[in-house]
């Protein structure tokens, strides 16, 4: 087939001319080991993300887990509030809320989530880091691989991958802390794990293991659809990670006291180290590309260059488009910042932020479904008063046992009938309880009426819920 | 499956099956093996082309593919054909585990009730009439009523119109606890023959009046002294000379106030002219056994909560 030769179209001016498949075996990449303004903040969120995430299975809240989320009975406990399944709109609240961060930081400043806080880039970061501590930096490490089997290397990659998996298990362990309340969860590890316990703790091990350890910048670059899909929210004024072509041009190595406008340089030494230092292994000098995930460690390397050879920094640096082409000053870019889009996207996620902060504080703990018996219309009670069968799903979500009555408004003479008042309700417990609605036969025109139920907790502080519903009249 | 379908469209669901896997397998051998020219593409600047050009000069770019995905689907086909031989898949082949989707329903429901057994083991050989003591037994009978029953007995279990009502302390069969068990366990069919055509009209008319007079209903006193004959003849072997019914076949009591399908003239003649259930089918006047879905323990705390519904001032002891 690739014998051909209609088949195989040669192209634009290629010097060494290979035959290549249609996949591709994946380099390894080193990078290098970077400090600075950006690598600091990296750290920062990374200590941040995860004080966060191992740190708060362990929280206590009034004698249970703070935050757990326990699917078995259907309930979320997230601090002071308890989140049923009726409660499912505040989670699409939470994705918009998410998605429009997404949109706003990413239309300001382009993939910052991915190059600081998206957990492929935490883990990886720290993974990266144990690595370092084990195998060296970027040579070292480089060394080791070509090394051929020894004890030394052996001992170094065991230790590595040991590390890791420790570190990778604890992981697994506190994502399921989330799910099973972590305290029992580690006192069941002695061999007294659920099924899908074990299933869950190794399944996140793995994934963290294998995401963070092996497959890292290619997460990003096949399998992330967020990657992908940030780069429709980037325009000319996004603030990108952007080499200064026409400073750095053209490139070329050159002594410290040379003067490079003299030798028909630009201020790019070519020394590579924004190459060496790129977790996903790109070239940055080639302009914005889908690989870069934004995390800035070639600008930080760049600057440390750039103070070497007594050069202004930011060569590399987060600029726009606009900026580099029309050689804006620093403040002329930031002002675009503000513009219609990004103004748009802030607005909307204050709005949302403030509707869903005041409806939480507003949340009612009584929920309460009414549900008519569908077998009868309407019976004769007595003589003379007619009944109709209702089921209520009393359901309440406080953290207190309550007592609750019902009364019923919206016909002359209406009344509830056959259960047993108050009716006693656990805390976080549902109860159902069949009743019945008496109304004498004269109340109303034969058919049917809306009428509304009314349930109040008997407590210092009420709790009230008015639930509609409809009462049938028969023809006499 | 084979019990409505021909052996053809097993042969058929195997031929997809199989000629996909094979396909998918020789899609994914043969892009492997092609080779583009191009440099790596990873070198700075130059692209590979795949050698697709579309309206002389569009050509695609060769954006390749990570090895290891192509390997992720290697080992889709493993697993589908792991898949195939365990599991139903392969037209009617039963897969060498013996999965069903009928089998799993029932292994389930055997988990959940052994589950469940040990909250019921305490009810197995208490007295009914004990277990309608029992506040956390009266609220797992409520429940299971409100699942099994409710539908057509009511969620206050007061019936409806063909429905018994089954907290008035009137029953059809008897309402001791042994009893009310039966009928949860095996259904009840209640019969009641059409007597249209051996009445005639008048005679219709004339047996409603007389059953109205039983219960102190009003009622046309001419045609029910001529009803009462009839009703000697033709209805009295069931509801008995005196009209109080027979617990044993369900034959209601025409002498109370409980009417399961109404007391007017009209309903009665109804029944008397078309009977009920004639054909004896599980359709209307008759009550589903459920001993298949709930269990002798689960059937006896419905009971319970049942019986204490009839006898409240025996249950709030």
């Amino acid at each position: 087939m690739s014998s051909s030769p209609s088949r195989t179209i040669p192209i634009v001016p290629v010097e060494e001319v290979d035959e290549v498949g249609l996949y591709e075996i994946r380099r390894k990449i080193y990078p290098r080991a970077v400090s600075g303004i950006f690598a600091r903040w990296r750290v920062f969120f990374v200590v941040a993300t995860q004080l966060v995430f191992y740190g708060a299975p362990w929280l206590m809240w009034n004698g249970r887990q703070a935050v757990l989320f326990d699917l078995g009975e259907r309930k979320f406990y997230i601090l002071g509030l308890v989140f049923w399944p009726q409660d499912v709109v505040y989670l699409s609240v939470l994705l918009i809320l998410s998605a429009l961060s997404l949109f706003l930081f990413t239309a300001i400043a382009g993939r910052v989530w991915c190059g600081f806080a998206c957990p492929q880039t935490v883990y990886t970061e720290i993974f990266l880091w144990i690595e370092r501590k084990i195998e060296g930096d970027r040579l070292a490490r480089i060394r080791l691989d070509a090394e051929s089997v020894n004890a030394k290397k052996l001992a170094k990659k065991g230790l590595k991958h040991a590390a890791w998996i420790v570190l990778s298990l604890w992981t697994g362990i506190t994502f399921v802390g989330y799910f099973t309340p972590i305290r029992e969860l580690l006192l069941a590890i002695p061999g007294r794990l659920g099924a899908w316990e074990i299933f869950w703790v190794l399944f996140y091990g793995f994934a963290t293991y294998g995401n963070a350890g092996w497959m890292r910048e290619q997460v990003c670059k096949y399998m992330c659809p967020y990657a992908r899909f940030q780069s429709v929210m980037f325009d000319k004024d996004t603030l990108i990670i952007a080499y200064d072509e026409a400073r750095g041009e053209p490139r070329g190595a050159r002594s410290r006291k040379a003067d490079p406008r003299a030798a028909g340089l630009g201020d790019c030494i070519n020394c590579s180290i924004c190459v060496q230092v790129c977790p996903t292994g790109i070239d940055i000098r080639q302009g914005l590309q889908y690989e870069c995930i934004g995390c800035a460690a070639c600008v930080d390397g760049c600057d440390q260059v750039m103070d070497k050879m007594g050069y202004p920094r930011g060569l590399i640096r987060y600029a726009s488009q606009n900026s580099l082409a029309h050689a804006w000053s620093r403040s002329a870019m930031w002002r675009r910042v503000l513009r219609p889009r990004t103004l748009l996207y802030a607005a909307l996620l204050m709005a949302i932020a403030m509707a869903a902060g005041i409806s939480l504080a507003l949340k009612n703990p009584l929920k309460v479904d009414v549900i008519r018996d569908r077998g009868a219309l309407a019976r004769e009670a007595r003589p003379g008063v007619v009944e109709n069968v209702y089921r209520a799903q009393i359901m309440n979500t406080s953290e207190t046992p309550q007592s609750f009555r019902l009364r019923v408004e919206g016909l002359p003479g209406i009344a509830v009938a056959g259960i047993e008042q108050p009716i006693d309700v656990g805390p976080a417990a549902t109860r159902l309880v069949p009743f019945r609605i008496e109304a004498p036969m004269e109340a109303g025109a034969p058919g049917s009426h809306r009428i509304e139920l009314i349930v109040e907790s008997t407590g210092a502080t009420p709790l009230q819920r008015r639930e509609r519903a409809t009462f049938i009249l028969p023809r006499p | 499956m084979n019990t409505f379908t021909s052996p053809f469209w097993d042969l058929w669901v195997i031929v997809i099956v199989v000629a996909s896997i094979l396909g998918c397998a020789w899609l994914l051998w043969s892009t492997g093996r092609i080779k583009v020219k191009g440099k790596g593409p990873a070198a700075d600047g130059a692209v590979s082309v795949t050698g697709h050009v579309w309206d002389d000069d569009l050509e695609e770019y060769n954006n390749p593919l990570p090895k290891w995905w192509s390997n992720l689907f290697w080992i889709t086909i493993v697993f589908g054909i792991v898949y195939l031989a365990l599991y139903p898949g392969l037209g009617s082949f039963p897969g060498f585990l013996g999965w069903s989707s009928t089998g799993a329903y029932q292994q389930e429901r055997a988990n959940f009730d052994a589950r469940l057994a040990p909250m019921y083991a305490r009810y197995a050989a208490m007295d009914i009439e004990v277990i309608a003591r029992d506040p956390a037994a009266r609220q797992t009978g409520e429940r299971l009523f409100l699942t099994y029953c409710s539908q057509c007995h009511g969620s206050d279990a007061g019936g409806a119109r063909g429905f018994p009502n089954l907290r008035d302390g009137d029953w059809l069969y008897g309402g001791t606890p042994e009893t009310i068990v039966q009928s949860i366990t095996k259904g009840r069919m209640g019969v009641m023959p059409a007597l249209g055509a051996a009445l005639g009209p008048e005679g219709v008319r004339d047996v409603a009046a007389y059953v109205r007079s039983l219960s102190g209903l009003a009622h046309d006193n001419l045609r029910s002294q001529l009803g009462k004959p009839l009703f000697m003849q033709n209805c009295a072997a069931c509801h008995g000379a005196e009209g109080k019914g027979n617990q044993a076949m369900g034959a209601p009591n025409l002498t109370d106030q409980v009417w399961l399908y109404g007391s007017s003239e009209s309903a009665i003649a109804e029944g008397i002219i078309k009977g009920r259930n004639v054909n004896a089918t599980a359709g209307t006047n008759a009550m589903p056994a459920f001993g298949e879905q709930l269990t002798p323990a689960q059937i006896r705390v419905t009971a319970a909560y049942l019986w204490g519904l009839s006898n409240p001032a025996v249950a709030a002891k």
